[in-house]
């Protein structure tokens, strides 16, 4: 196994949508405790490549390795790998037939990774960090945007995963709920999680991120400290990216 | 008309009772059909997809009258040609359901595919994303919020298939239109005695019309 220290190794990555090359060739390493925020204009391949790391989109070419596995072998045994891959969507994703506390215990009592009470234990204590711990009985439907988000973070961490991928997580919400997650996303990153974020979020980048990472077109146009990419951009298209959302 | 409610009528509930017992084991060996059937065409792979395709479109371009002839008649006599020469089937009904569940298993599957694809994509990705098997997220995931809208269309097939089974009085099962037959040779009365069996259709189904819209507006209320 190729394992040099790296929590995930992403090496010539290309993904086509039939004849449309979305990842034209990718390379990127990510240690463990490092926030990588991914930015670039819509189209740029950032959510692809995100959705490539735990194989929600099978890799046309090239290999990633999360974790010493090889999650583009075939033999690889996916579904153990993402247990330790925490995934918030932009539209939360929250299960609507099931209460908070079932979407949450779902998975790792089915697995088999925790009984039923130790499940909720863990839920509700998880529940109480991401401030709701009176909606444990609740249905999604009666949350709010920025209600559901934690809800979907808090899901995520109750498989314990070593590693957080965030896809837009505040780009459908309300601008007044963005704050709540972002909130409980910084204190991810302060505790050590290791977490890759595609977002519009710049002043999280720049506030959270240890490096950020421009796409466009399918490839990695620049990266850097936030410090280097978002306030010294060298490449004319950063920059000219930076200018339209700043 | 009164006479023949008088001297037919038990002969008019067994028959009813027949209709009703073919609607109902019909409709639950058709469920299992379309589920298997309606899984298969959800699926990414190929081939389950061919088979489903085929099946449906197959048993929805037949005629349910051709099917239970082919059913009754035809499969008999193939399968007596494959070595079975004493092959009988047990009874018409025997061969009558067979051809009604696939019938309206086609049907259903139909059904079942567009519920579950009616449910978000990202309720599958999530649940995967959680390391959850594909049959576990579709069992525990997908399915139970896809029967939701299921529930109407799936009532609705009910009503179809109990009409559909007057047409297995074309092989001899003495269900309620064969019954309806029966009386009229005997009586020479065929105004009152379509008109009681037409009622009486139309009574039961009336009820199931009315449950459906109760179970719709209940599933609706829900959300």
């Amino acid at each position: 196994m190729a394992d040099n220290g790296y929590k995930i190794h992403v090496s010539n990555l290309k993904k086509n949508f039939g004849k449309l090359e979305v990842l034209r060739d990718i390379s990127l390493d990510v240690r463990e405790g490092e926030v990588v925020v991914l930015i670039g204009p819509s189209g740029s391949g950032k959510s692809t490549l995100l959705r490539c790391l735990n194989q929600l989109e099978t890799a046309t070419g090239g290999q990633i390795i999360i974790d010493g596995h090889d999650v583009t072998d075939r033999h690889t045994n996916i579904n153990k790998v993402r247990q330790n891959i925490g995934m918030v969507f932009q539209h939360f994703n929250l299960f609507n037939h099931l209460n908070v506390l079932d979407n949450m215990t779902l998975a790792p009592v089915h697995l088999k990774l925790m009984t039923k009470e130790q499940a909720r234990q863990e839920a509700l204590k998880l529940l109480k960090r991401v401030g709701l711990e009176d909606k444990a009985e609740a249905y999604p439907s009666q949350l709010s945007g920025g209600q559901k988000q934690r809800v979907a973070i808090a899901r995520a961490l109750e498989m314990k995963p070593d590693i957080m991928l965030f896809d837009e997580p505040t780009s459908a919400l309300d601008p007044e709920m963005v704050g709540e997650v972002l909130a409980v996303m910084k204190e991810l990153a302060r505790e050590g999680m290791t977490m890759v974020v595609v977002t519009h979020e710049i002043g999280f980048a720049r506030e959270v991120a240890h490096r950020v990472i421009f796409m466009e077109g399918g490839y990695i146009v620049e990266e850097g400290t936030p410090d280097e990419v978002l306030l010294h951009p060298k490449e004319p298209r950063t920059i000219d990216f930076l200018s339209k959302v700043l | 008309m009164i006479s023949i409610i008088r001297i037919y009528g038990d002969m008019l509930m067994q028959a009813l009772g027949r209709t009703l017992l073919l609607t109902v084991i019909g409709l639950l060996i058709a469920i299992v059909i379309g589920m298997i059937f309606g899984l298969m065409n959800v699926s990414h792979n190929r081939v389950l997809n061919l088979i489903g395709t085929v099946y449906v479109d197959a048993v929805r371009g037949v005629p349910l009258i051709v099917l239970t002839y082919f059913m009754y008649f035809g499969v008999a006599m193939g399968i007596q040609s494959l070595g079975f020469p004493n092959f009988r089937w047990e009874s018409a009904m025997q061969a009558g359901t067979i051809a009604l569940s696939m019938n309206c298993g086609a049907y259903m599957a139909e059904i079942i595919r567009a519920g579950i694809e009616s449910v978000d994509r990202g309720q599958m990705e999530a649940a995967r994303s959680l390391g959850l098997t594909y049959g576990a997220a579709m069992a525990l995931v997908v399915v139970p919020q896809a029967v939701r809208t299921m529930i109407p269309s799936i009532i609705n097939q009910f009503i179809i298939t109990l009409k559909d089974t007057s047409i297995l009085s074309v092989i001899g099962i003495a269900e309620l239109t064969n019954v309806g037959k029966t009386i009229t040779g005997n009586t020479l009365n065929p105004l009152g005695s379509w008109a009681i069996v037409g009622v009486m259709y139309l009574i039961v189904i009336t009820i199931l019309s009315k449950v459906a819209k109760m179970v719709e507006r209940r599933v609706n209320r829900g959300r």
